[in-house]
This record gives structure tokens, C-alpha cells and sequence, in this order.
């Protein structure tokens, strides 16, 4: 089945090169300079971009879960894309010449402090009622994305607004996605102490007693979930579902031992965002429909189906 | 005494209309009454709309935290328009008398909402956290399905249904101000007719079949109600998530009743105080670019919080 999956995800990589606007066959590469330079200039680069932001959005939706204990949240759905989201419309704002390193660290703290914040209300939860983390987590969303929208309607920013809430990867080209690198390099980070975060799952009693160190690894998830976070909203913008309907799948298939599901994770996100784009690609071509928006209707059936398919008792 | 908080309430909303009618107005007389009053006329209805639509709707769901928004009503709504769009036409929409296109709008989300709501709402007590959360994820499943068919249709045909995906208080549809404030009205003096059978139902499904109603028929025609209601504000307005959810609990603390002749008329009241004194002041007062819907949802929204958090530390 592994075998069938890599060999799955492979095939979609080689397709996404060859669908768009331009028809360009794999013979014409080699006969046709033009076709090469489109190769390397658009599509090669959308394709990596796809395959890296399925991939950290995974596995940063992995981590989101451990922290907080709770199979239903992703960082899209506890305020952290909307809190980057923030950090970078007042890096806009106050600093509009900063160059977008200082931008992206701006939307990285404010993705931290969104996400600590979430991490304290829901420590005040009752954990008998799994369900209402990502209730609250969805209206701490949208109460920050309603802050947004406000700041950017007072200052003419909304279409910018716009375009790091709705994800799409029309735009990317050779030289504007190269940032994504960081965050697959963050998620790779990750799986290297995947273990920690198996642990830090369990609880924190149990993790303090296992002698781990349950503040630190905590922070360093946290950190991981919001680089992955702002540099995905910057870069391409906000997928809804993504970090919650795979970990979801992968850890029904495979188990909790994140140390050998992660690497299938992230496999498994940058295979189902890589369709969505795919899809909204060939759907109505030669026009696009953003991957956001098919990712949000294919995610919302999948997550419906684990809410009511899932085994009584599991949260 | 509640009768004369009521009262009070009143007193306010008349004071708060007089203000948005009068404040800052230059030039002609005729012209700014005429212009005013059909705003305020429309956000009066939506007002009213919204607010007893969800007071009604947390009635027969027997929880505070439930509102027909947030459980994806309106977005099914405005799913209903485009694809009316869609499979017509853009021309054949607009050729269609506004009764019409309206009944077959409202005919189609009160069969959807009785499918969906009916068999939600009666596994609600035993599951409510489940539930809530179908809701929203069918709330973003709906909008995500209306994005992708915006964009399959014609850019032209387009603009007809991008005016009603947002909500918006500052520019409601005043061509549709005379069959909506009816239809509000025909849905209000129903729920009216039903306030003491709803003081009952609020007790709990097994009392109030013991009590004598008939809980299966009663549930239905207050669904009904309530999808009437939720078209009507979101045909107007647009569609606004927590804004009942806040109308509801001020005036569950404000009247701090559980009778229904007092709360229906309180949230109405409240309501409409909220929308025309928030779009005077952001209007007129602080002069601001942002939409009246913008701020309440965020107010709306930490309301939920609250609630939610008080309601986990009892």
C-alpha cells in the first residue's frame, strides 16, 4: 500500500507539470527551449510550492493536535493562520518599505502569540467535552479574522487581505516561493523529535514523569506550527483542513507512533493539496478555481465523515 | 419588573431612530426623511428578523449557544441564489417577479433546513457539541460550494449574487423593503401565536409531550418560522454569523425570564437599539470606513467565548 501511495504521489507530481494554460507535452521539452524555460519558471516551481505547503501544513497540523490534546483543531481552525495573518496587515501597515523577512517575522511572533493564547483557553476547557476545542477554536478564528477584516477595511488593505486568506498557487513563480523551503525545512525539524511530541500527547503529567521537558517541547511545537503557519499564509495563503482531515486519516491507518506516520503525513497532505490544485486547474480551464476553495469543500465532506464515521468513545 | 425594562428598551430604540434620522443631516428635508427612513426601515426588519428567528431556534434546540447562523442557515441561503443563477441564468433570474424567485428561494432552504436541522436537532440533546460542529463545518462547506460556483459562473451574471454573499447594513436592498417587512411580519405574529406553547417547549422535549403539545408538529412549524425569517434578514442583509447569538444573551440578561411574550419583543428591541445606534455611531459619529456587520461579528464572537468559557467552569 506504501509502494501504491509514493507511486500515486509521483504520478499527480507529473501531472501537475503538465496541466495548464500552455499545452506542453513531455516531447516538446526536449525539442522546445520555450517549453524548458515555462517548465522551470512556472510549473516545476508551483509544483514544488503545492507539494511543500501540503506537506508542512500536514505535519504542522499534526503538532497542533499533540499540543492541545485534541484530534479536531488545526492551525487554520485555532486563530493561528488568522493571527498571521494579523501580524503581517500591521507589518504593512507601520512598516511598508521592511523588506519581507521582517514582515514574515512579524507574522511569525503574532502566529506564536495567537497560538498561546489559544493553547490557554483551552487548557480551561473541561476534557470531558473534546468537542468544544474546535468550536472554540473556529469562533477564536473568525473573532480574530473579524479584527482583520476591520484594521484592513480602515486602511483600503482588504484586497491584500484577500489574498492571504483564500489559498492559491496561480501566482506562484520561480523566485516567489522559495520561502516554503523554510517551512518544509521546519517540518522536517519536526519529525526529528516526532517522538517528544508522541509523549506530549499523552499529557503532561505523564510526559513530566517520562522526564521529558513538557515546557520546552511545547514551545518548540509552537514555534514549528507558526513559522509553517506565516510563511504559508504569505506565501500562498490560508488552506482550510489541511493539517486536520490528514493527520486525521494517517493516524487511523497507521497509529499514533508519529515517528514512523509523520513522514506518511506529510506525504498524504502534499498528495490530497497537489488533486485540489489539480482539480481546480483542469475544472474550468482555462481559468482557475484557488485551491482554498475546492480544498474547503473536499475537506469539509472528509471531516463530516471522521466527526460521524469515527468509533464511539475516540475523541 | 420586566414589563417596564421592556418599556425602557422601547424608549431607547425610538430615541436611538430618532438620532440615525436626524444627526448630521444637511440640505434637503424630503430627501434625507425619504433616504433615511428606508434604512432604517430595513435594518429595523433585519433586526427583528434575526432576533426572533434565534431566540426561537435555541427554544427547540434547548441550548444558548445554538444560533440558525452559525449553523449554517444563511450560507445555505445564499448557496440557493447562486445556484438559481447557475442553472437559469443571470437574464432568467431577473426575469423572474421577485414573489417568485423569492418563494422558490425560501421553499428550497425550508426543505433543506427541515432534512438537515430536523435530524440534527433531534440527536441535539444527547450530542450537542456534535452538533454545533456540523453546523459550522456545513457552514463553511456551503460557502466553499458557493465560491466554487461563483466562479463557474459568468463574471456578469456574477455581480447578481456577489451582492448578497456579504453582509452589509449600510446598503440593503431597499427594492425588496415591502414584501420583506410583510413576510417578517406574517413570520413574527406566528411566533407570537406560539410564545406560551414555546415557554413549554423550553422545557424539554419529554415535558412538553407530558404537558400536552405536540412537540413533533410544533418543532416543525417553528422551523418553518425560523426559515422564513432567516431568508427574509438574509436576502436584506446578507448573512451575519454571531449577531443573533449577541442579541440573544443580552436579552436573556436583560429580562432574565424564561417567558417568551417578554424575551420575543425584548431581542427584537434590543436588536434593532444595536443596529441603528452601531450604524449611527460608525456612520456618523467615528466616521468609519468599516461595516457595521465587521464589528458586531467580532463582538459576537468573544459573547460566544464567554459563554462558553463561564458555561465549562459551572
Amino acid at each position: 500500500m506504501k509502494i501504491a501511495a509514493v507511486a500515486a504521489l509521483l504520478a499527480l507530481a507529473v501531472a501537475s507539470l503538465f496541466v495548464g494554460v500552455i499545452d506542453v507535452g513531455p516531447a516538446a521539452l526536449l525539442r522546445d527551449p520555450e517549453a524548458a524555460r515555462l517548465m522551470a519558471i512556472s510549473r516545476l516551481p508551483r509544483t514544488l510550492a503545492v507539494l511543500l505547503t501540503g506537506a508542512s501544513m500536514a505535519v504542522a497540523g499534526v503538532i497542533m493536535q499533540m499540543l492541545a490534546r485534541n484530534r479536531f483543531i488545526e492551525p487554520t481552525t485555532a486563530g493561528t493562520g488568522q493571527s498571521a495573518a494579523l501580524g503581517i496587515l500591521l507589518a504593512t501597515l507601520f512598516m511598508p518599505s521592511a523588506p519581507l523577512a521582517l514582515k514574515m517575522l512579524a507574522a511569525s511572533l503574532t502566529a506564536l502569540a495567537g497560538s498561546v493564547l489559544f493553547l490557554a483557553i483551552v487548557r480551561r476547557l473541561p476534557v470531558t467535552q473534546p468537542l468544544l476545542v474546535p468550536l472554540v477554536g473556529l469562533v477564536y478564528g473568525s473573532v480574530i479574522g473579524a479584527g482583520v477584516t476591520f484594521v484592513a477595511y480602515q486602511a483600503d488593505l482588504l484586497q491584500y487581505v484577500g489574498v492571504w486568506m483564500n489559498g492559491e498557487f496561480s501566482g506562484v513563480l520561480l523566485g516567489r516561493y522559495e520561502l516554503l523551503w523554510v517551512s518544509g525545512i521546519a517540518a522536517l525539524a519536526a519529525w526529528f523529535v516526532a517522538d517528544r511530541f508522541s509523549i506530549v500527547g499523552l499529557g503532561r503529567d505523564v510526559s513530566v514523569s517520562l522526564g521529558l521537558n513538557y515546557a520546552r517541547t511545547v514551545a518548540a511545537g509552537l514555534l514549528m506550527v507558526s513559522v509553517i503557519t506565516a510563511l504559508t499564509v504569505v506565501t500562498v495563503g490560508m488552506i482550510p483542513f489541511v493539517g486536520l482531515v490528514v493527520p486525521n486519516i494517517a493516524s487511523r491507518l497507521l497509529g499514533d507512533n508519529l515517528r514512523a506516520s509523520l513522514p506518511w503525513t506529510a506525504a498524504g497532505g502534499a498528495g490530497l493539496v497537489l488533486l485540489c490544485d489539480i482539480i481546480g486547474r483542469v475544472i474550468r480551464h482555462p481559468y482557475e478555481i484557488p485551491v482554498g476553495t475546492v480544498f474547503g469543500v473536499v475537506g469539509a465532506v472528509l471531516f463530516l465523515w471522521l466527526l460521524y464515521a469515527r468509533k464511539p468513545g475516540h475523541a | 419588573m420586566p414589563e417596564r425594562r421592556l418599556a425602557w428598551l422601547a424608549l431607547a430604540l425610538v430615541g436611538a431612530c430618532a438620532l440615525f434620522m436626524t444627526l448630521g443631516a444637511r440640505g434637503n428635508w424630503d430627501f434625507v426623511l425619504a433616504f433615511r427612513g428606508a434604512k432604517l426601515a430595513a435594518l429595523l426588519i433585519v433586526g427583528a428578523a434575526i432576533a426572533v428567528s434565534t431566540i426561537l431556534f435555541q427554544t427547540i434546540s434547548g441550548n444558548r449557544i445554538l444560533t440558525p447562523s452559525i449553523m449554517g442557515f444563511d450560507a445555505l441561503f445564499v448557496l440557493f441564489q447562486t445556484l438559481l443563477v447557475f442553472a437559469i441564468g443571470g437574464f432568467g433570474v431577473a426575469q423572474l417577479s421577485q414573489g417568485l424567485r423569492f418563494a422558490m428561494e425560501f421553499s428550497l432552504l425550508l426543505g433543506a433546513a427541515v432534512l438537515l436541522f430536523g435530524t440534527l436537532l433531534s440527536r441535539a440533546r444527547h450530542d450537542m457539541h456534535r452538533t454545533v460542529l456540523t453546523g459550522i463545518i456545513f457552514g463553511v462547506l456551503f460557502h466553499s460550494l458557493t465560491a466554487f460556483i461563483q466562479r463557474l459562473i459568468d463574471p456578469n451574471e456574477f455581480a447578481i449574487v456577489q451582492v448578497n454573499s456579504f453582509a452589509r447594513f449600510n446598503a440593503v436592498e431597499t427594492d425588496l423593503l415591502g414584501i420583506s417587512a410583510l413576510l417578517c411580519a406574517i413570520g413574527i405574529a406566528a411566533a407570537w401565536r406560539y410564545r406560551h406553547r414555546l415557554d413549554v417547549i423550553a422545557l424539554g422535549r419529554d415535558q412538553a409531550i407530558s404537558l400536552g403539545v405536540d412537540h413533533r408538529r410544533a418543532v416543525f412549524a417553528i422551523l418553518m418560522i425560523v426559515a422564513l425569517l432567516v431568508s427574509v434578514s438574509t436576502a436584506l442583509a446578507g448573512p451575519v454569523t454571531f449577531f443573533g447569538l449577541l442579541v440573544s444573551s443580552l436579552a436573556h440578561s436583560a429580562m432574565k425570564t424564561h417567558r417568551h411574550a417578554l424575551l420575543l419583543p425584548a431581542a427584537a428591541l434590543i436588536s434593532g437599539i444595536v443596529l441603528v445606534a452601531g450604524q449611527t455611531v460608525t456612520e456618523r459619529i467615528l466616521a468609519l470606513a468599516t461595516p457595521l456587520s465587521v464589528s458586531v461579528e467580532f463582538l459576537g464572537g468573544l459573547v460566544f467565548l464567554l459563554l462558553v468559557l463561564k458555561g465549562s467552569q459551572r
